[in-house]
């Protein structure tokens, strides 16, 4: 159990760590830690489904997009507070992650990134469709209202970095709880070997889409809390480049490690916050670390230093 | 216009989009049924042909026709040696494992485009056809003295859209005797079969792949060297192409050479049909789904043959 | 003890393209007892084990565990009603660590973590396993690997236990040890044994049934089935040869 020590040790830590960063950066990296921190929760829950749970999925914008505009439309044309409209994205993302999953889990493998590609695509097309509401590829600011929670503005940077900060840590230490649970092990035996965990008597079909739905839901609830902090719904979240972020992120970072996703944002953010400032063409840099991680680093960063000096890292 | 010549034009529209579209799927097509990959960055293999046949047309800059047969010839023979290159430094490491083949892709997928976007721009060029004659189309009419032809006002289409129709189905019969008549084509097919038991004959395993990854390549390019003088060329022309390629493959069942050509035509006819009739939007989404909904209930459409 | 009949199989086929795999197989297990599925190769034994643990669907016929009709379960509620199964090719995850091979193995049935890892260490000592419950499961040798799958049902404490061909492969101390740990099993415990180590065959099981072509052609004690005539000419003829 010393293990369960150190693990405590750590994520603490990293918290602790983090919200000294928050209150010690200059406004230019702390409201780039804002969005580190965020999107960092979008790659825990792709981690949880494609490092934990083994199922590569190519149609997580659906469900970040599903928790941005569940937020965003229950708040701008529905006039929900900024509190219900984050249960309403959250429950949103959760309902679409529920039915897709439970279709795409009949197919595996390549069929499976396949399936998961198309309906994020229809979602996608749907939101263009649907612009008389969405405002399609222009997107919508939100209003004030939806911007003030427990009587905080997140308008301003200092509650905002909080919010972010709060948000992150809550998530970060729940996975961390996760994985070293029941279902948390019992997921990553479905990711080593499905059909021995299904012959040890687990019901596969059922765990994986409930590792879908958690997976959903919290992609989403990185999704409405974008929405919310940054005041702005838009229909790029839902296209394919914010299906493969996660998962170059999660890769970069170390997949099936808690620390991996927020690694990985952050390494990604500053690779390419960098690279803007030389050249147009900055996805070239995203393009050419999928490919030099395929290639040279499959287990990330944290896989890295899991394998080579701290075995015990969950 | 009446409904039954406006409906003759839009299916000609339709077998232009078939025959582009049977050229590019079959490229997929093609790299699935022997290589049992994913190639994600197929799309980008169309518009860096697209490109190439920019760039081509301007370096010959005598008449279109001429630059336009160069860039036939030679933007496929490029794109096709880029793809080898990108098997053996890429894919061939991977040991073509199927979800590291389509992580990699992706990736090459924004190399390509991102350098296109910094060597080309960001704007989109027209390469001029070869030819610009354009065809009146005649239609029947009932008159007093029976059934006449007449030429109704804007029933017409371009000679060259014509010619795109003929030149695909040219190369589309080559590529079949090429499979079925030749030495190359039945180590293709043997590898596609069982590649170990091709292997413990003697195959070259990797040495076809590496052809095979760059044949597919060359389908998609020459699919949008056809293209270009109709949809000029741009660094984000290739998503499109890659959709649609992934729907006709999956629809007429991977590596069937003959199941992809109709395919490629249903598709490429209703996309036609569908969208003079209907939101385009919303027959995307429709078609979509659609595909999204074969592989979850018909997932032996996306394997082909069973394996072995 | 009462033979209470544990499994039961009524009718049980299975063809896969016009080749018939199994036909019409009633076969009944009471509690407690050992029984041998012996048959030439392609006879039909792996496919029937694997319909009665419910990874193969059958065409015709029903399997009751417990009287209970279970053809419509999938295998996972099979398990959960107290079966175990090896797979004939060793099925272990490979990557994760001798230790939590057997915690997976015991955390469906048994609540905190703690008695969990207790019951593993116990388990793990039974088999001789215990020194290298730290190692991943793929580091270890054949042999061992063979017999974590084996602990990793006795683990289960099964009501059934499923064991497809668990000697092949193992060298002759190895099968020793694993008959002895199939001595060692609750008495209540029914074993469903694919075997083709006639030695083992022999030494284990209470029965014998016969599988050839798909059909069942004999079933009684080891002494009656090696002196009938049918079951010399389909099998133990050639496997003495």
């Amino acid at each position: 159990m010393i293990d369960a020590r150190r693990s405590l040790l750590l994520h603490g830590g990293i918290v602790a760590c983090l919200a000294l960063l928050a209150a010690t950066l200059p406004a230019y990296h702390a409201g780039n830690l804002t969005r580190i921190l965020v999107l960092a929760v979008y790659a825990m829950g792709y981690n949880l489904l494609f490092g934990y749970t083994g199922l590569l999925s190519l149609g997580h914008a659906l469900f970040f997009a599903a928790g941005m505009y569940g937020f965003g439309l229950s708040a701008a044309l529905g006039g929900l507070s900024a509190g219900a409209a984050l249960l309403a994205g959250v429950a949103a993302a959760a309902l679409v992650a529920g039915l897709t999953g439970a279709l795409a889990l009949r197919t595996r493998d390549v069929a499976f990134m396949i399936v998961t590609l198309m309906f994020a695509q229809a979602g996608y097309l749907t939101i263009l469709y649907l612009g008389t509401w969405t405002r399609g590829d222009e997107g919508f600011v939100l209003p004030a209202a939806a911007r003030r929670l427990a009587g905080f503005d997140l308008r301003g940077d200092g509650a905002r970095l909080v919010a972010a900060l709060t948000l992150f840590s809550a998530c970060f230490l729940a996975t961390a709880a996760l994985t070293g649970s029941r279902l948390g092990r019992t997921l990553i035996a479905i990711r080593e070997n499905e059909e021995r965990a299904r012959m040890l008597g687990y019901d596969t079909a059922r765990l994986k889409l409930v590792a879908v739905v958690l997976s959903g839901t919290l992609s989403g609830l990185a999704g409405a809390a974008y929405a919310m902090l940054f005041g702005y719904v838009g229909a790029s979240f839902a296209t394919v480049q914010y299906s493969i972020l996660p998962l170059l992120w999660v890769l970069l970072g170390g997949a099936g490690t808690t620390v991996g996703p927020l690694v990985g944002v952050a390494l990604m953010f500053y690779l390419i916050d960098w690279s803007s400032r030389v050249t147009d063409a900055y996805m070239l840099v995203a393009g050419a670390a999928l490919i030099g991680l395929t290639l040279f680093a499959p287990q990330g960063v944290a896989g890295l230093i899991r394998r080579k000096a701290a075995p015990w890292l969950p | 216009m009446e409904f039954g010549p406006h409906l003759m034009l839009a299916l000609l529209e339709g077998a232009v989009t078939s025959a582009v579209l049977a050229l590019t799927a079959m490229g997929l097509s093609l790299v699935f049924g022997v290589m049992r990959v994913v190639n994600v960055a197929h799309g980008a293999f169309f518009m860096l042909g697209a490109v190439a046949a920019w760039w081509i047309a301007q370096l010959v800059g005598a008449h279109p026709a001429l630059g336009f047969a160069a860039a036939l010839l030679a933007a496929p023979l490029l794109v096709g040696a880029g793809a080898m290159l990108a098997d053996r430094l890429i894919l061939a490491r991977v040991g073509y494992d199927p979800e590291r083949t389509i992580v990699a892709t992706i990736g090459l997928m924004y190399v390509i485009e991102q350098t296109v976007l910094m060597g080309f721009g960001p704007d989109a060029r027209p390469v001029a056809p070869p030819f610009d004659a354009r065809i009146a189309l005649p239609w029947v009419e009932r008159t007093a003295e029976g059934l006449a032809l007449y030429w109704p006002w804007g029933l017409s289409i371009t000679a060259y859209k014509l010619f795109v129709i003929a030149a695909a189905a040219a190369i589309l019969a080559g590529l079949w005797a090429l499979m079925t008549r030749t030495g190359a084509g039945l180590v293709m097919r043997a590898t596609q079969q069982d590649r170990d038991m091709a292997r413990a004959f003697g195959v070259p395993v990797s040495r076809v792949f590496a052809r095979v990854f760059g044949l597919g390549a060359a389908l998609a390019a020459m699919g949008a060297v056809l293209v270009v003088p109709i949809q000029q060329a741009h660094y984000l022309m290739g998503g499109d192409p890659l959709l649609l390629s992934f729907i006709v493959v999956i629809i007429g069942g991977l590596g069937s050479l003959p199941g992809t050509v109709v395919a490629a035509l249903l598709i490429g006819m209703t996309d036609g049909i569908v969208s003079v009739f209907l939101s385009p939007t919303l027959a995307k989404i429709v078609a979509t789904l659609a595909v999204a909904l074969v592989l979850v209930f018909r997932p032996q459409g996306l394997m082909g043959r069973a394996r072995a | 003890m009462a033979a209470v009949t544990l499994l039961e199989t009524r009718g049980l086929s299975k063809s896969f393209g016009g080749v018939t795999a199994c036909d019409g197989i009633d076969l009944a297990l009471p509690a407690g007892e050992t029984l041998a599925l012996i048959g030439p190769n392609g006879s039909g034994k792996s496919t029937f084990t694997a319909m009665i643990a419910g990874r193969i669907r059958p065409d015709r016929g029903r399997v009751l565990l417990r009287g209970r009709d279970v053809t419509a379960l999938p295998a996972h509620a099979r398990i959960a009603m107290g079966m175990a199964y090896t797979f004939q090719i060793t099925s272990v995850f490979a990557d994760l660590p001798v230790r939590e091979n057997v915690a997976l193995a015991l955390r469906r049935t048994v609540r905190g973590e703690g008695r969990v890892q207790l019951r593993t260490e116990q388990t793990l000592g039974r088999v001789g396993l215990l020194a290298r419950a730290d190692q991943p499961a793929g580091d270890l040798s054949y042999g061992h690997q063979r017999v974590l799958e084996i602990a990793m049902g006795l683990a289960q404490n099964p009501a059934l236990f499923i064991l497809d061909e668990p000697t092949q492969g193992l060298s002759e101390p190895e099968v020793a040890e694993f008959v002895a740990l199939m001595d060692d099993l609750p008495a209540a415990t029914a074993v469903l044994l694919v075997e083709h180590n006639m030695d083992v065959v022999m030494r284990l099981a209470g029965r014998i049934a016969v599988l050839d072509a798909g059909g069942l052609i004999a079933v009684g004690p080891p002494d009656r089935i090696r002196a009938d005539p049918a079951v010399q000419a389909a099998y133990l003829g050639t496997a003495d040869a």
